[in-house]
């Protein structure tokens, strides 16, 4: 099975850089706002897309992504709509990879097989669900694989070489190592520490090794992007899209150039980086 | 499913942490290396009998184990059916069942080496019970309360500061019990490394429905001696309160495979349950948080709804797993109480046996109201008087004033 995601890394190899990877919430702040944007995104510089699926209880994510889920929920975001958004960008982009990223309660509710079924038919390449580790594998990740979706495991700084292959076993597409212990759009990780660590990742898998939490400047992306396969930017591009919104919360014209400028910013630190000898 | 009843209703959970569907391990990669470590722990700690010995000396003189197992007199002649014993938790330092999960947990959070210790609290009275341990082991203490529930709760956040504990408001969610849960969660990712994460109920991630229901069997444990020394049998039936519900879990655990003991959930209906209530059973269905399958509150795109009661300490939208299979295995039923029916409950017990319940009891004894009246003199039902009232006072006080205006 080769993806989306598998044909984007091999292309970036031949280039010899590294990808940026974005997130934003669906639906935030509204499903049409969101639809421009992430059409946007690819033009911008945006190798690989994470699209959020917002939850109203997302334990692992900081204050900024909370409020993006929280207004992408007012604004009636569903993840049916979520994956009408995903076939409607799809229309116009056969190549650029999406990736669904996550809690498991509103795809379990949904249903895992149906869910399967129209993710793949909306065009949706990956999913990224945060509550799901290597013991949990039975509910979503195996039937994900055989429904040809890859399945993205996080990696964490405790994470340690006993763990790393239960985690690896059954991961596809490319490994999200979680810079920090802590909640999205926190601190940011030493350089050097994540250089160690993505070479300890790479003694055990192939994969591509994106790395993600507490990046949010062109300089710190073409950091990441010397050791790194990817650098994946969330909160920072929430955080203009929430700058960029009126007094009550709603989309400016301002809204989609706001994100886009960022990633355009972002992506030139990316395309930048050196990539390190290995 | 349930045409398959096991031999036993007390063998779960599985190595995976699964009672049936319910329960599991649905956390973040973070979390995960920790709670495999917890788990080691604790199996550890179960075999070693210096533990137990340690943790039975604590219970006894500082807790002051074993409750009482009172026979409630007055309320027996006054609904005019079963005879009514209270299980007096609310005796226990502290002032409710808490105390004995908490000591647990702290025991084995000593045995790893951790020094932080983080807790969620609803009523405050897992707060509390959680400071004062901290307090006696000399641990620093952070517990995550919803704003709003500081607001109804002051008394136990002036505890809880008194006893050196530092108490979070959480502002995000309807700040209640749910987000304090998060914001505690949250904290946990940011810092494994020292921090240790005592949670109040028997929910969460494998191993905590487990644990805390061990350190919580206590209670049933004792009131299945103390019965049999008073009356020389068994007792007929068992009712106890549920938000999470490890008081419940605690009584009646013992009791699983006693078939003739029937067993009586009493959940929150708050305004009732078509309306805003925390009733997970009665009102949710199967879905994922916290680390745990089970019962919960949501929407029908699975997104989780906030649970309604006038007891903070019941103000939560799911409820322990092994209750969930309890429920779909037929063995426990789970019924519930309205906010105004609590309230009468607790004016009623405090004027006929001059005991001033916790309002999360105050739902089980409403439910006792009802359950006794309708069963012969020689049935013998226990109820979990699982914690005081002293916090509820201004509370109840204040809405009784209103009441009259």
């Amino acid at each position: 099975m080769t993806t989306r995601i598998d044909t984007r890394f091999k292309a970036l190899e031949a280039e010899g850089r590294a990808a940026l990877v974005t997130f934003l919430m669906a639906g935030d702040p509204d499903l049409k706002t969101s639809l421009d944007i992430i059409t946007a995104l690819p033009a911008a510089g945006a190798d690989i897309i994470e699209i959020g699926m917002p939850f109203t209880d997302p334990m692992a994510d900081g204050p900024a992504i909370q409020a993006a889920g929280i207004r992408a929920l007012k604004a009636g975001t569903t993840l049916h709509k979520t994956l009408d958004m995903v076939a409607a960008f799809r229309n116009g982009d056969a190549t650029t990879p999406i990736v669904l990223m996550g809690y498991y309660n509103p795809i379990f509710i949904y249903g895992v097989d149906q869910f399967l079924i129209d993710a793949k038919q909306a065009g949706v390449d990956g999913l990224i669900i945060v509550d799901l580790p290597p013991e949990e594998d039975s509910e979503l990740c195996i039937p994900a694989m055989r429904a040809g979706l890859n399945f993205i495991r996080l990696a964490t700084p405790t994470t340690d070489d006993k763990r790393l292959p239960a985690v690896l076993a059954n991961t596809s597409g490319f490994v999200y190592y979680v810079s920090i212990t802590g909640i999205t759009g926190s601190a940011s990780a030493k350089s050097s520490d994540v250089g160690a660590a993505v070479a300890r990742i790479r003694r055990h898998t192939k994969l591509p090794v994106c790395v993600g939490f507490g990046i949010r400047t062109p300089e710190a992306a073409r950091d990441i992007a010397r050791h790194a396969s990817g650098a994946v930017v969330g909160s920072a591009l929430v955080d203009a899209l929430k700058a960029s919104l009126d007094a009550d919360g709603r989309a400016t014209p301002k809204t989609v150039s706001a994100v886009a400028d960022l990633v355009a910013a972002l992506a030139q630190g990316v395309r930048g980086a050196k990539q390190a000898a290995e | 499913m349930n045409s398959q009843l096991p031999n036993s209703f007390r063998s779960g959970p599985d190595d995976r942490g699964h009672f049936g569907i319910f329960g599991g391990r649905f956390v973040a990669e973070t979390l995960m290396p920790l709670i495999l470590d917890l788990e080691q722990a604790y199996a550890d700690a179960k075999a070693d009998p210096a533990f137990q010995r340690e943790m039975n000396g604590y219970l006894k003189d500082y807790v002051g184990r074993p409750s009482p197992l009172y026979y409630a007199e007055r309320l027996t002649q006054h609904l005019g059916g079963a005879k009514i014993y209270f299980k007096r938790e609310e005796l226990n330092h502290t002032g409710s069942h808490k105390v004995n999960n908490v000591l647990g947990q702290i025991m084995v959070a000593r045995r790893m080496g951790k020094k932080r210790i983080i807790a969620e609290t609803g009523a405050g009275q897992h707060g509390v019970a959680t400071a004062t341990l901290c307090a006696r082991f000399g641990l620093e203490c952070i517990v995550f309360m919803g704003a709003v529930d500081v607001e109804r709760q002051q008394p136990n956040v002036i505890r809880m500061e008194m006893l050196g504990a530092t108490v979070v408001p959480v502002q995000v969610g309807a700040r209640t019990l749910k987000d304090a849960m998060n914001e505690a969660m949250r904290d946990w990712v940011t810092n494994v490394a020292d921090t240790f994460y005592c949670i109040g109920t028997v929910a969460g991630p494998h191993p905590y429905p487990m644990m805390v229901r061990d350190f919580q069997s206590i209670i049933g444990v004792e009131t299945k001696a103390q019965m049999q020394e008073v009356e020389g049998r068994l007792p007929d039936s068992l009712v106890a309160c549920i938000g999470g519900g490890s008081n419940a879990m605690g009584l009646f655990h013992p009791f699983l495979d006693d078939p003739s003991v029937e067993i009586f959930g009493v959940e929150a209906a708050g305004h009732g349950l078509t309306q805003l209530h925390a009733a997970s059973i009665a009102g949710g269905r199967a879905g994922v948080l916290h680390g745990n399958r089970t019962y919960l509150l949501m929407d029908r795109d699975g997104q989780i709804e906030e649970g309604h009661s006038i007891s903070a300490g019941l103000d939560y939208p799911g409820i322990g797993p092994e209750h969930a299979w309890l429920h779909e295995m037929k063995r426990v039923q789970y019924l519930s109480a309205t906010d105004d029916e609590a309230l009468e409950a607790f004016k009623l017990l405090s004027k006929l046996e001059g005991i001033i319940p916790a309002l999360e009891p105050a739902h089980a004894i409403a439910k006792v109201m009802e359950l006794a009246p309708a069963r012969p003199a020689d049935h013998l039902m226990v109820v979990n008087l699982s914690g005081r009232g002293d916090k509820d006072i201004p509370q109840v006080a204040e809405i009784l004033r209103k009441g009259k205006g």
